[in-house]
């Protein structure tokens, strides 16, 4: 019950701490918004630029050709186990008859087709198409086929897999790059506004220290603000990402539906699923933390024991 | 150490000194002592001077016994327990049995009388009830039950130390330190602070004051330890103002 009251009672000092220091306070969280929306809209582009690279992944093909002579048993018992590899997306079966109907559609003209009569030259050329979900695990797939008995020839492109594991590298460093830049400017001034806070309440806080209140009693305020601030911070980009994420996508889609036509943005709800852990972890946790080692050093400065 | 350090249980079976310095210095610069191997002995319900010029080492005792401070050398002890030995996380519960009254009051400007008292019951996680009886009690034992609305701005400097040693005795502490009381008053106000100590001291807290004040010290008759460059010149039942030029 006490424990209760004490909460309360520090809960109540945060939040007259945050109204007394309200410019600062004000600045503090308009600051973890800036960041939070900058981070944000880079996250959103990232994400769906990521998902796009992901989709076109899918794309990928390699294209396995068997021994002379194998049989369809044999060949479907080879498609049957790469399925089972997680890497792979799909996996279409193209016998010899529908590539020697391909290759007549697109290579040769009628009368040059009707000279084969029914002879179908390319009756070893029964092929797997394989398309995977991650250019980056292409090479182990590919040794993998190889490795199966039976398994004449694996076409592949190692060029296109490795720009995209490039593209994706540059994604990630470009993100972590710019969190960090943003997490440092989020905690220098969650630490000017806690440090301000004590510094304006230093003569109640070596009165408090003098007359007995423990550490936790001290401090707990200072934290409850940071924890206050972090709140007010994420709800405003949140809030202005989950209105405006659609109307964009919409915008950008009438814009260059020639373009996009092929490329799929990720949904609001899917994308805010993604984005609220870390705008959580990054508002509240960045100011909860800031705060705690903040207020701790401080307070100790202050009220020595 | 136990968790918690409470000197008004431990007060009841102790035999030794409530306060004891055993051989203690402080240093506060290499070779500068601000006390120098001092052993003080003093007894549970006793009214103590300490008195001594400017640099003497009068405020140092002060602190080493709130634990602001260490020891250099030597050990302090309260209710029999050396305080060098507790525990961060300790100290709180042990200054709640230790009243302070400051020269410059030390009271929140923001808040007013009854809630400046409050707050010193609010720190140690009182309940609401009890603050409510007890803050009206010590604001009356001050004689300030028709002042308790004002702000610190609006009082007397003997007002305000009222205040401020109804904040200092609202949590019943054992010891009451007075580090020089009545600096900022008047020899009206000083008086009528004094006396009210007197009666604090009668109810059985050990007072301990820090003072400058020779006409005080010489007509209250109470014992007076004199300090002068961080050692003990004297200590004396019923003494009187020793002029302990450094």
């Amino acid at each position: 019950m006490r424990r209760i009251r004490t909460l309360g009672y520090c809960i109540l000092q945060g939040i007259r701490g945050v109204w007394k220091n309200r410019v600062y306070s004000l600045a503090s969280a308009a600051t973890i918004s800036a960041c939070l929306l900058l981070l944000g809209i880079f996250y959103f582009v990232a994400a769906n630029f990521n998902h796009m690279v992901k989709s076109a992944e899918t794309l990928i093909g390699v294209t396995v050709f068997f021994d002379e002579g194998i049989n369809e048993e044999r060949i479907f018992q080879i498609r049957d186990e790469i399925r089972l590899r997680t890497e792979v997306a799909e996996v279409i079966y193209i016998s010899a008859d529908d590539a020697w109907e391909n290759y007549k559609e697109k290579s040769l003209n009628a009368e040059m087709a009707e000279t084969f009569g029914s002879d179908n030259p390319l009756k070893n050329a029964a092929s797997l198409e394989v398309h995977i979900n991650e250019a980056a695990k292409q090479k182990a797939l590919v040794r993998f086929i190889e490795s199966i008995d039976g398994v004449r020839k694996v076409n592949h492109s190692e060029s296109i897999a490795d720009s995209f594991e490039g593209i994706r590298a540059i994604v990630l460093i470009v993100s972590a790059g710019l969190i960090a830049v943003l997490a440092a400017v989020a905690i220098f001034l969650i630490r000017t506004t806690i440090s301000t806070g004590i510094n304006v309440r230093r003569e109640e806080i070596s009165i408090m220290s003098i007359i007995g209140a423990t550490d936790f009693f001290i401090r707990a305020p200072f934290m409850v603000e940071g924890i206050l601030i972090g709140i007010l911070g994420t709800i405003l980009p949140l809030g202005l990402l989950q209105v405006f994420y659609s109307q964009v996508i919409d915008t950008l889609k009438a814009q260059f539906e020639t373009i996009f036509t092929k490329l799929n943005f990720l949904e609001r709800t899917e994308i805010m699923k993604q984005f609220l852990p870390l705008a959580l972890l990054f508002g509240i946790g960045l100011c909860f933390l800031t705060s705690h080692f903040t207020s701790k050093r401080q307070i100790r400065k202050i009220s020595i024991h | 150490m136990p968790e918690s350090y409470d000197l008004n249980r431990d007060m009841n079976t102790l035999d030794a000194p409530v306060i004891l310095f055993e051989h203690v210095s402080k240093e506060y610069q290499q070779d500068v002592h601000a006390l120098e191997d001092i052993n003080i002995r003093i007894y549970k319900g006793e009214f103590v001077f300490i008195v001594g010029s400017s640099g003497s080492g009068k405020s140092t005792l002060i602190r080493l016994l709130l634990k602001e401070i260490l020891p250099s050398k030597g050990k302090v002890f309260v209710a029999g327990r050396e305080i060098g030995r507790l525990r961060r996380y300790q100290v709180g519960k042990y200054r709640r049995s230790i009243g302070v009254v400051f020269q410059d009051f030390r009271l929140l400007k923001d808040r007013n009388v009854f809630d400046n008292v409050a707050f010193a019951q609010r720190v140690v996680e009182t309940p609401k009830k009890m603050i409510k009886k007890q803050v009206p009690r010590m604001l009356s034992l001050v004689g300030l039950t028709d002042k308790h609305k004002a702000y610190p701005g609006e009082l007397s400097g003997g007002q305000q130390q009222r205040v401020a040693l109804a904040r200092a005795l609202v949590n019943n502490p054992v010891i009451l330190l007075a580090d020089e009381p009545t600096g900022n008053l008047d020899p009206k106000n000083s008086w009528e602070i004094m006396h009210l100590l007197e009666d604090i001291n009668k109810r059985g807290t050990t007072v301990v004051v820090v003072t400058h004040n020779q006409e005080i010290v010489d007509q209250m008759q109470k014992r007076v330890i004199t300090l002068r460059n961080g050692r003990v010149i004297s200590d004396e039942e019923k003494g009187r103002y020793r002029y302990a030029k450094n």
